[in-house]
């Protein structure tokens, strides 16, 4: 779309709404939130890049193809779960670790893991489906 | 409360299968998103309802305050969501290509898998 | 909020607090082996030359997974592993019982067999439009479902596996294939929806999803909820996926359609994940129903092998003829399950794996038939015996067992299905049996008469046959062989298959050890 207002616009938004889908993935643990609309907000900021700048710039800008992002995420997710196989305990039970970082103690875990791998599949799947129908709309 | 909505979700039901019964696959794709409302509304209804408690546990507590809502329906529905949608989002590419590449959007007419005039298998040897 | 700080909960109750040994990890082994192995060939979707080999030596190992599970299971008894530590009825379990450990390794066997033969039939477009990864999680679905304790869950990997096919089912995007994929795609959804609504019934009145749970709560419900319209909803639908008699079009509306690859691999998995679960609701959770339902199972079964049969005898395409086949041997399972006792559900359980086995190997067969003799019509085939007598001998011998011919292993379960039908004095539905079996020696001989022994019409080239694909039809021919000639083994299986589901204490104790859920 030749828009002067939505290219100027675009990576402010596009860059705040990555941001703040990377924010509501974190909160998910324990508040509203989680992997899969975080990803989807990180869809739509794509999307709306895509609108204002075409499918090849999104494609350049997120480096891998989209189904090879979806496939590291599932990868991700299932690492996640395995990993507790090291620790005896069952499939998918949340490890956590606390290290403290720059005087913070930062709770980290395999769930959060998981939602990453979520994360990730969502983004690559919904991306890989809106990107060839702009492509098909560009046409 | 669950009367009503035993009610609403008898007549998504009516609704869905009507549609889904048309010789039309644009028909039939609506009856399919109503249909899955439908079922996630009766999965609702079957979990037993409560308003306006969300089942979140409160900061510093390790059970929930007091009865809550059932949060087992919720799961259960946003998967199913999850899964309608997405099924939902191929039908619809689906019936798109179906339509662009068989030039007809009725059932009656997709006879390019089942040809009407198939020859007759070998008769003797 | 230090006001109200509670009591620390009591972690017993909830978790699973005891080490977890290596062997329970079998359990979830087989579905996170596929699911990483499919993300991994995701990732490597460009690499066309690599893809079948990590996808081969995957099933491989996959199959030596479910080998392993189904010794343990052998050895032990039902085994389960809840996720997340989550005790249930709480926590999804997964519980696997002989009859899973049996269907999964089994279907480990066929997808091995379809990936060695998916290396010629599938080209590069089709492995870059993602056939292995796919065939990965396709086969995750297979086995979640087989191996899952769970209801939902259950569903969950219903979806899945359909999704997975759908994807299968149009690579190529012909038109026959979009033809195809929008009859399966509707039909097959309307059958999980119903799964889903019974499921929401079975919610509603249980308050579990927990398949051990609902078999120890099922019996004191009896009295007052309605028990047996629940579960004719639930063998409504899973009669819809297997494709039982006046619910099958779908299937030979589409199965003829995408790579022959494809159509082996569907004929071998899918229509048999309905009657897993089929077998699993009705037998195991609600045996009371399904006595109740069993004349209408037993109808509908009899009418579905018969008309399959005659489906199949009607046929100018092989494949389409192919599929009808496999619609009647659904209605030897479901005859199977009507009759009930170890005779009936041990004969269902055997009918449904070497149907696994002999459906494969068939589509393969007409895969490699239209390649020498140049398609999968009737009235153009011919001389395939003169090309290749192997080729016609393994033939030969899958027509047998299709049919129930001794010694190959279509032979077993049909006899157990008609003694079973014998001794409970439904001798109309032994009768449709073995009128099944007549009528299906009659449409393979048929085929084996037009397309292998009539002289070819038109002298045709040469065709070179490349190991990899002659390779899984010995395999599986090879198999269905074994299994006809040493029936000992997988008969001692199936019928101690049997008696667990019909007395299920032991999948009870394995989710409980502690005794019922509170």
């Amino acid at each position: 779309m030749r828009s002067l207002i939505l290219r100027t616009v675009a990576p402010l938004i596009v860059g705040l709404m990555v941001l703040f889908s990377i924010f509501v993935l974190l909160r998910g643990h324990n508040e509203p939130g989680g992997g899969f609309i975080g990803g989807l907000i990180a869809v739509a900021a794509l999307s709306i890049y895509g609108i204002a700048f075409g499918v090849e710039t999104v494609r350049r800008a997120i480096v891998f193809h989209p189904l090879s992002i979806a496939g590291a995420g599932l990868l991700l997710a299932t690492l996640s779960g395995l990993l507790s196989m090291v620790f005896h305990v069952p499939f998918m039970t949340g490890l956590w670790v606390y290290p403290v970082i720059l005087g913070e103690e930062v709770p980290l875990s395999s769930v959060m893991t998981f939602d990453i791998g979520v994360y990730l599949v969502v983004v690559g799947a919904v991306t890989s489906v809106a990107l060839s129908l702009e492509e098909r709309g560009e046409d | 409360m669950e009367p009503v909505f035993a009610l609403l979700t008898g007549i998504f039901l009516t609704i869905a299968i009507y549609l889904m019964m048309s010789k039309f696959i644009i028909r039939m794709l609506i009856g399919v998103a109503i249909l899955g409302n439908a079922v996630n509304l009766l999965i609702f209804t079957s979990g037993r309802i409560m308003r306006e408690v969300p089942p979140v546990i409160g900061p510093g507590l390790d059970v929930p305050a007091g009865p809550v809502a059932n949060p087992l329906p919720q799961a259960l529905i946003l998967t199913a969501i999850v899964i309608s949608f997405s099924f939902f989002a191929f039908l619809l590419v689906l019936s798109w290509r179906a339509y662009s590449t068989l030039g007809t959007d009725n059932t009656d007419e997709m006879r390019v898998a089942e040809p009407d005039d198939a020859p007759l298998p070998p008769l003797g040897y | 909020m230090a006001a109200v700080s509670s009591p620390p909960a009591d972690l017993s109750a909830a978790l699973v607090l005891q080490p977890v040994t290596a062997l329970d990890w079998l359990v979830v082994l087989p579905v996170a082996w596929c699911i990483g192995i499919g993300a991994v060939l995701m990732m490597v979707r460009h690499r066309t030359f690599l893809q079948p080999l990590i996808a081969v030596a995957a099933l491989g190992v996959l199959a030596g997974l479910d080998a392993a599970l189904l010794w343990h299971v052998a050895q032990t008894g039902p085994v389960t592993m809840v996720m997340g530590r989550w005790l249930p009825p709480f926590g999804i379990a997964f519980t696997v019982d002989l009859m899973g450990a049996l269907f999964a390794l089994m279907a480990a066997v066929v997808a091995l067999a379809g990936a060695v033969a998916a290396v010629t039939d599938i080209n590069d477009s089709g492995r870059r439009y993602g056939f292995y990864p796919l065939l990965m999680l396709l086969m995750a679905g297979v086995s979640g479902a087989f191996l899952t304790g769970d209801v939902f869950n259950l569903y969950v990997w219903f979806e899945v596996l359909l999704i997975s096919s759908f994807g299968l089912l149009v690579l190529g995007a012909e038109r026959e294939q979009i033809d195809g994929a929008v009859k399966y795609g509707f039909l097959n959804l309307v059958a999980t929806t119903l799964f889903l609504i019974a499921t929401g019934y079975l919610y509603g009145i249980f308050g579990t999803l927990n398949m051990a749970d609902i078999a120890a709560k099922a019996g004191p419900l009896r009295e007052t909820a309605p028990l047996t319209t629940l579960i004719a909803l639930f063998v409504f639908a899973f009669a819809m996926k297997a494709a039982a008699f006046p619910v099958n079009f779908w299937l030979p509306a589409s199965y003829h359609t995408p790579r022959i690859v494809v159509s082996a691999l569907f004929a071998g998995l899918l229509t048999k994940v309905g009657i897993y679960a089929l077998i699993r609701v009705s037998v195991m959770l609600f045996p009371f129903e399904r006595r109740e339902l069993s004349l209408v199972i037993a109808v509908v079964g009899a009418l579905t092998m018969i008309t399959g049969a005659l489906g199949a005898l009607a046929q100018t395409d092989t494949r389409r003829l192919l599929g009808y086949l496999v619609i009647s041997g659904i209605g030897s399972m479901l005859a199977g399950i009507a009759l009930g006792g170890p005779g009936g559900i041990g004969g269902a359980v055997f009918y449904a794996l070497h149907s696994m086995v002999v459906m494969t190997a068939l589509y393969l067969a007409a895969g490699l038939a239209a390649r020498f003799g140049g398609g999968f019509s009737l009235a153009a085939l011919g001389g395939l015996y003169a090309r290749h007598a192997l080729f016609s001998a393994l033939s030969l011998m899958l027509f047998f067992a299709v049919s129930g011919l001794p010694p190959f292993s279509g032979f077993w379960p049909k006899v157990m299905l008609v003694k079973a039908a014998l001794d409970s004095g439904a001798w109309w539905l032994a009768a449709a049996l073995l009128f099944t079996g007549f009528l299906t020696m009659i449409a393979t001989g048929r085929l084996f008469l037009i397309a292998y022994w009539r002289p070819a019409g038109a002298p045709t080239l040469q065709v070179a046959v490349p190991a990899t694909a002659l390779l899984p039809l010995m395999a599986l021919t090879a198999v269905s062989v074994l299994i006809g000639l040493f029936p000992e083994t997988l008969l001692g299986l199936v019928q101690k298959a049997a008696l667990t589901l019909d007395e299920p204490s032991a999948y009870l104790h394995s989710v409980f050890p502690a005794g019922s859920a509170p």
